[in-house]
Parts: C-alpha cells; structure tokens; sequence
C-alpha cells in the first residue's frame, strides 16, 4: 500500500525581495497602501516595535512622518497596551505596528485584554514571505491561528490588491457594533509588491455582519412597563453606555425614572461619580448598598454589561427575585450568564431614549434612602477608616483621596490590577467619561504604564495618573523609556506595599496567612526613573503626601511617585468567591 | 407580550432534557468562504469543551457561501448560546439548530471486508437488501461496501460485517437539509441589502413562533 507524502508546494515562488518599496510608473508599494489607509481613516498615533517582517511598512514609514506620529515603544505589548490606552482615552480606534514571530507573538495578552474590554483596535504585523508560509521560516509563526481566539476578526494578507479593501473592513469591524481587536498580518512580498493603487473606500457594510441587531419597539414597551409598575428599580450598568457614547441618554434615562444606578469597573465615569443617583460600584469589591440590593430590588436592569462573575458573585443566588431587563447591542450577551425576562437588543443610543420616552416620572425616594442607609454603613466600617485611618501607616485610599482633591475628579485615572485598582476605583472622582482606564476583564498586571502613555496620546489636553502596584509596574517598567523619548506627560503614583498585594489578602483570608511567593522586592524606582530622565520622588508618611502629590501633579512633564503604604492592609468589602453578592463582608 | 409567555417560551426543556440526557442538534452554519473559518467554528466549542460529534462543509445553492452541518449533544439552551457565539464571528452569515423531527439526514458509510470470507459465509445479496447497501468494490482480497442512512442503518450493517473481519470502517459527517427552509437564496438578498431588512431583525423571543427555529 502506497503511503501518501505530500510536500508543500509553494504557491508563490517568485523572489520579491529585490523589488523597490515604493511606488515607479505610478504603481504604489503595499506598504504605502497600508500608510495611505490609515491616513484615510484618520489615524494619527500609531504604537509599534519594528523587525525584519515590517521592514518595508517602517520603510515607506519614514516618508510620511509629517502625516503619521509613530511612537516607539519598549515591547510589543507594551505598544498594544499603548494603544488600548489610547482608544479608551479617546474613544477611537487604535493602531500597532509588530513585526512576525515574537514581535506577533507579544500582542497576544493585549489582544485577549482588548477582546474581553471590547476596546477597538486595528494591529498590523509583518509576516514572512508567502511562499515561506508553513516552512518554519525564521520568524514565522502562525499568528492568524494562535490570536484567532482573541480578535473580533483576523486576515491574512498576501497579496497588495487586498490590502486597502482588508484594511477598511477592519477599521469598520474594529470600530462598530461591540468594538473589539482586529489583526491583520500581511506577508512580506504583498508589503513590497507593487500595484496599481485605485485609492482607499471605507467599508461601512459586511454582509455576513451585523453590528447593530434591530431595536424592536414590543421589547421596549414591556421593559418601560416593568420600570413603570417597579417599586424598587436598580439599573446598573456597564461600558456599553461608554462605547456607545450614550451617556447624555443614560443620565437622561435614570433622571427622568429617579432611577438609582451603579457601576461596573467597566462602566466607571459614564456617569459622574457625584451624580446624586449614581450609588456606587458592582462587583466583588464594589460598594455595600449596590451588591446588597441586587438581592432585593424587583426590577433590575442592566445596560450595557455582560454579568461577569466578578459582578454577580455567585449566580444561583443573583438577583432571583427581580425581573431583569438587559439592554445589550451583542445578542449572545442576552441569557448568557443571567436569564432576561425583557431582553432589549439594540445600541443603547437608541433604545434608551426610546425607554426614558416611556417612562413616568417616579420619585423612588424610599428605595434610594435604602442605598444611603447603605452607604453610611459602608462609610462607618470601610470608607471612614480608610480614607481617615488612625494608625501611622499611608493607607491607598488616603492617598487616592488625596488626589481627588488636587486634580478634582477631571483627571484620567489608569489602573493596573491588584488592590491599587480596587481602592483607586472604589475612591476616585470622576467628572468626566473615559476618565477611567483599566484592565477589567482580564486583569492584566503590566497594563497601567503603557496604558496611561497611550491615554495621554489620546487625550493630551487631560491630567493622566497612572496607580500602580509594585508588582505590576515591574512587568512594563520598560516603557519609561517610550516616556523618555517621547517626552509624554504621564503621572506615575507607586502604592507600595512591598508585597503582591491582593494575592496577599486572598492568602491571609483564605489559605491561613501561607504568604507564598507573594513578598516581592523591588528596586529604587525613583532611581529608576531618574536614569529614564524622569523626575521622581518616595515617601512614605502622612505629613508630606499632600505636598508630593501636589509636586507631581503640578510638574511639567513626567513625574514617578511612589507611596510606601501598609504592608498588609486588605482591601474591604468584599464579596468571597463562591458567595452571594448579598453575603458581600465589610471586614 | 406577557412576561410569563416569554420565560415559558424559552426556557421550556424538552422531556429528553428533563430526564437528564443530552439531546441531540444538528447545527446548520452559512458562512463566507473564508479560510480560517473552520477554526474560528471549532474553538467556539473546544474552547467549552463540548464534543463535536461530525462536521460537515459543503458548498450551497448560493455560489460563494458555505455550509457547515455540526452535530453535538447538549441541552437547548448550550445549543442556543453556542448557536450565537458562532453567529457572532464575522464571516458568519446565520446559524440554525434544529431537532432530528426537523431535519431530512443522511450519512454514508464504507465497509472494507475480505472477499473470501464475505463469498463463502454470507449471502451476500440479502446482506445488501437487508441493509440497503451496495458494493462500490469487489476485488479477490476485499470486497467495499457503501451504506447510506441513519445512524442505526450504518451501526447495523457493521454488527452483521463484525464476525467476518472487517479490515476497515468509515463513516462520513451528517448532511441535513432543514423541512422547513426555503434555502438562502432570499435571506442573502436581505444581507447584501446595506440597509438591513426586517429579516435581520433577529430575536430568538419572538422568531420561537416561526417554523423554523431562527436565533
Ligand atoms: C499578568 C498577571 N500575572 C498575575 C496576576 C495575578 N495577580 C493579580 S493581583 C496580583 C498582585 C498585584 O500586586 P501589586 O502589583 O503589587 O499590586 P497590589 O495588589 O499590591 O496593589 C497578582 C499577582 C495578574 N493579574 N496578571
């Protein structure tokens, strides 16, 4: 019997590497192609890291410097990190440039990090040459296969013809319905190629896509009624109002019903954080009135958020009175985690002033005083001894609060993971949307410090403070030299806790104080940053905190300052994993 | 509608389900032809370890689009929420799942046996009756049959071949035609349409009185 043995046949064995970049005879090179789109879709910050597969790309980069700011990053994810920053800031799609194999490969966290955020971005990455595919050519990794889990869409370009009618289908997928990551990875031959350029048209259909299901009006009218007969109505809501830019309609929405709402980490700053029927954050570390009363409201209804188990705690006892309302624009959102009884699919630009429109005016002002009860529970046991603590020790909350105060909630706050982020969004003030930036769904450590730089770039006329643990900040600490370059101002604010802190508190609640591999030692940061040419300063008591803070704040240019706070402060309340939100602890 | 309607509508299990066991769905996909595709499907169910049970991939009436026919075993409600996972990639242009009573299906199935045996021991024509089967192969070493049918056909013929050695077994994915679909012709025309149509209005609330169960 014969065995069959196939070799891999080449499709394309022509050598082009020979060929010019840039366009003769009015013929343009793939790359310019690529520049060409991106100007055309009104990019002007791009984030990259260049290498042997995007030679060309940065090649044909180097002429249209005047029309494009490419800003050299430290380490590819810092660069996708960069971009998230930039497109949450701002609101707009941002844009990579990686190169093949490791460069590709670096995108990966960033890419599973945007997919789960639903932050659009367009990422560009060199590849082999085409008839190299499959050879394990040096650099070549099979990176369509290894993001395809991770990007909203992915393609694979090889030959120039595709690449500006490719690029417009990944603007728009990237950018519409619930935005979210788009890889492209174009082969070296179809950078080179010469072709003959017939401009750039933006996509603004797929057939085989739909980023908006239609709003039906029965949907609508059964979710107001519900809303019209509640007694105890609690919205609570997510990035989607973000996303969607419908925050005027949001506030419209819940004004008009005195509706009180809260937030997810995601949906932070949609609304005010002092807006009087804003009541606070959802989640495991959120405020104490709006987990309680999840379990005791009768309608609940959700904007614009997916029930992630960090919000819902555990779902069999979630919510099980109410009747829920989910307003969402994905339809494999609905049912997902929590059964709708009103399913309202649609953009929430548009379906919620279709709902405020039926609404009736309500006044809810029993209900609203159980949230204050609430809250000043959570203020004698949390809050108070937080933010006013007695003992000697900076507590992260006195510091958090001791910012609020001197940029006045109008700054853009960004994140890293770990109880930095917890206390910063528990405690900071919010004026304005997108003020809040950071890794919510999957919780990437290392994301604060590329993050804020991006942010910068897409809000430059914003304070940007980065809050970020000791831990973290030494997992993309090499961006101080995009800082250093670039000359960006970003505010970098160290809580050090000299451990990993929120790894810490799991094991001291949960695993007898087995403090396993979570003392974590960290250089002189300030020294650090001095050697990046960034001005920088450590403090460690109470006395100085409102004048260094100040001196960051008020400082031109970059500015590290790190805080030495408690050691082993928890952060509190909390929902235990595995509980019911309503089993939520106050210590 | 009444709240109480729409919960009995979708959240209603079938008696198999109530009794605990898995059912089973045949899962119709029309996709661009686009390479990677197969992949982005297949993660969409290795990804929540389920089991895919045969997936087939073919062309339609409409030239340019594929068809997937994926069969697994799991409650209504996974089959749903896959269903919308699937549907939500890109290049996906709609996903059905339907019950065994709402499909026309077939599947085909080799059998290599050895001639000698097959000649001296079995009568060989009431085999093929009995089973619907043909010899696509007769050769002096091995004799191939080919069965097309149901699942219990298939399983059939290979019991009755069992005790005569046979060297080779092979059965191909499902092919299922949905009774009550009127091909996909009139929904693509509503795709291409920029501004979509009332088609497009896609809600598995209200769609549960159509015939054919849309998402
Ligand atoms: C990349 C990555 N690795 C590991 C984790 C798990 N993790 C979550 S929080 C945390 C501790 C963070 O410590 P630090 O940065 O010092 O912040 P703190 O909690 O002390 O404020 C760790 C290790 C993670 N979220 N991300």
């Amino acid at each position: 019997m014969a065995e069959v043995k196939e070799l891999i046949k080449p499709e394309i064995k022509e050598d082009v590497s020979t060929l010019p970049p840039c366009g003769i005879d009015g013929a343009v090179s793939g790359s310019v192609a690529v520049l060409e789109a991106l100007i055309a879709e009104d990019v002007e910050t791009i984030f990259g890291y260049p290498g042997g597969a995007i030679m060309p790309i940065y090649d044909a980069l180097y002429d249209y410097d005047a029309k494009l700011n490419h800003i050299l990053v430290r380490h590819e994810q810092g660069g996708i990190h960069a971009a998230q920053g930039f497109a949450r800031a701002s609101g707009r799609t941002g844009v990579v440039f990686a190169t093949s194999g490791p460069g590709a490969t670096n995108l990966v966290t960033g890419l599973a990090d945007a997919m789960i955020d639903s932050t659009p971005l367009v990422c560009i990455t060199g590849q082999v040459f085409a008839h190299l595919l499959g050879t394990d050519a040096f650099q070549e990794t099979d990176v369509i296969n290894i993001t395809t889990p991770v990007t909203k869409w992915n393609y694979q370009v090889t030959d120039a013809n595709e690449i500006s009618s490719v690029l417009a289908k990944a603007f728009y997928i990237a950018g519409s319905g619930r935005p979210g990551p788009v890889l492209i990875d174009i082969t070296k031959n179809a950078q080179l190629q010469l072709f003959d350029y017939k401009g750039y048209t933006k996509c603004t259909h797929i057939r085989s896509y739909r980023p908006k299901p239609i709003v039906r009006k029965e949907y609508v009218e059964e979710a107001a009624k519900l809303i019209n007969e509640a007694k105890k109505p609690f919205v609570i809501f997510g990035q989607g109002i973000i996303l969607g830019k419908a925050e005027k309609e949001f506030a419209a929405f819940i004004e008009k019903g005195n509706l009180p709402a809260a937030w997810t980490i995601m949906g932070m700053s949609a609304i005010p954080t002092h807006h009087p029927l804003g009541v606070g954050m959802l989640g495991m570390h959120g405020n104490y009135g709006p987990n309680v009363l999840t379990n005791d409201c009768d309608v609940l209804i959700a904007v614009g958020m997916r029930f992630d188990d960090r919000v819902t705690g555990r779902l069999d006892k979630y919510a099980k009175q109410a009747k829920v309302i989910h307003l969402d624009i994905d339809p494999s959102e609905i049912d997902k985690n929590v059964k709708a009884t009103v399913p309202v699919w649609g953009d929430c630009k548009e379906t919620l002033p279709m709902l405020t429109a039926l609404l009736n005016k309500k006044d809810n002002s029993e209900w609203l005083q159980k949230f204050a009860d609430h809250a000043k529970e959570e203020a004698a046991t949390c809050i108070t001894p937080e933010l006013n603590p007695t003992s000697d020790e900076l507590t992260m909350g006195e510091v958090i609060k001791t910012l609020n105060e001197l940029t006045g909630g109008n700054a853009i706050i960004v994140t890293d993971v770990g109880q930095h982020q917890m206390v910063a969004c528990r405690y900071a003030k919010y004026n304005n949307s997108k003020s809040n930036v950071t890794s919510g769904g999957l919780g990437t450590m290392g994301f604060a410090l590329p993050a804020a730089i991006g942010a910068k770039f897409g809000a430059p006329d914003k304070t940007v403070v980065a809050i970020i643990g000791d831990g973290g900040i030494q997992m993309t600490i090499q961006e101080l030299g995009t800082i250093m370059q670039t000359g960006v101002d970003v505010k970098i604010m160290i809580l050090n806790n000299q451990f990993l802190g929120m790894v810490r508190q799991w094991q001291e609640l949960f695993m007898e104080k087995r403090y396993s591999f979570t003392n974590i030692q960290s250089p002189d940061f300030v020294k650090v940053a001095e050697a990046y040419g960034i001005a920088g300063k450590k403090i460690s008591g109470r006395p100085g905190l409102k004048d260094a803070v100040k001196t960051m704040v008020d400082h031109k240019g970059s500015y590290l300052l790190e805080v030495m706070v408690g050691k082993e402060n928890n952060v509190f309340p909390m929902v235990p994993q595995g509980c019911s939100v309503s089993e939520i602890r106050l210590k | 509608m009444s709240e109480d309607k729409i919960k009995a509508t979708v959240h209603s299990l079938s008696s198999l389900e109530r009794a605990g066991l898995r059912p089973e769905y045949t899962i119709t996909v029309y996709t661009e032809n686009q390479v990677g595709l197969l992949n982005r499907i297949a993660i969409i169910f290795s990804r929540r370890k389920i089991n895919v049970d045969s997936l087939n991939t073919s062309p339609t009436e409409v030239e340019s689009v594929h068809r997937f026919t994926i069969v697994i075993n799991e409650t209504e409600e996974v089959v749903r929420k896959l269903c919308r996972q699937i549907e939500k990639q890109v290049d996906v242009l709609k996903a059905f799942y339907n019950t065994e009573d709402e499909i026309v299906w077939q599947e085909m199935a080799l059998y290599k046996v050895p001639t000698d045996e097959i000649a001296e021991k079995v009568k060989v024509e009431r085999l093929l009756r009995e089973y619907g089967a043909r010899a696509v192969v007769i050769r002096k070493d091995y004799t191939v049959f080919e069965t097309t049918g149901h699942r219990e056909e298939t399983d059939g013929l290979i019991k009755a071949l069992e005790p005569y050695g046979m060297i080779e077994f092979v059965r191909s994915a499902r092919i299922a035609i949905i009774k009550d679909s009127s091909g996909f012709h009139e929904k693509l025309k509503t795709y291409e349409s920029s501004a979509p149509g009332d088609e497009l209005v896609e809600n598995g609330f209200l769609n549960q009185q159509e015939e054919v169960f849309t998402m």
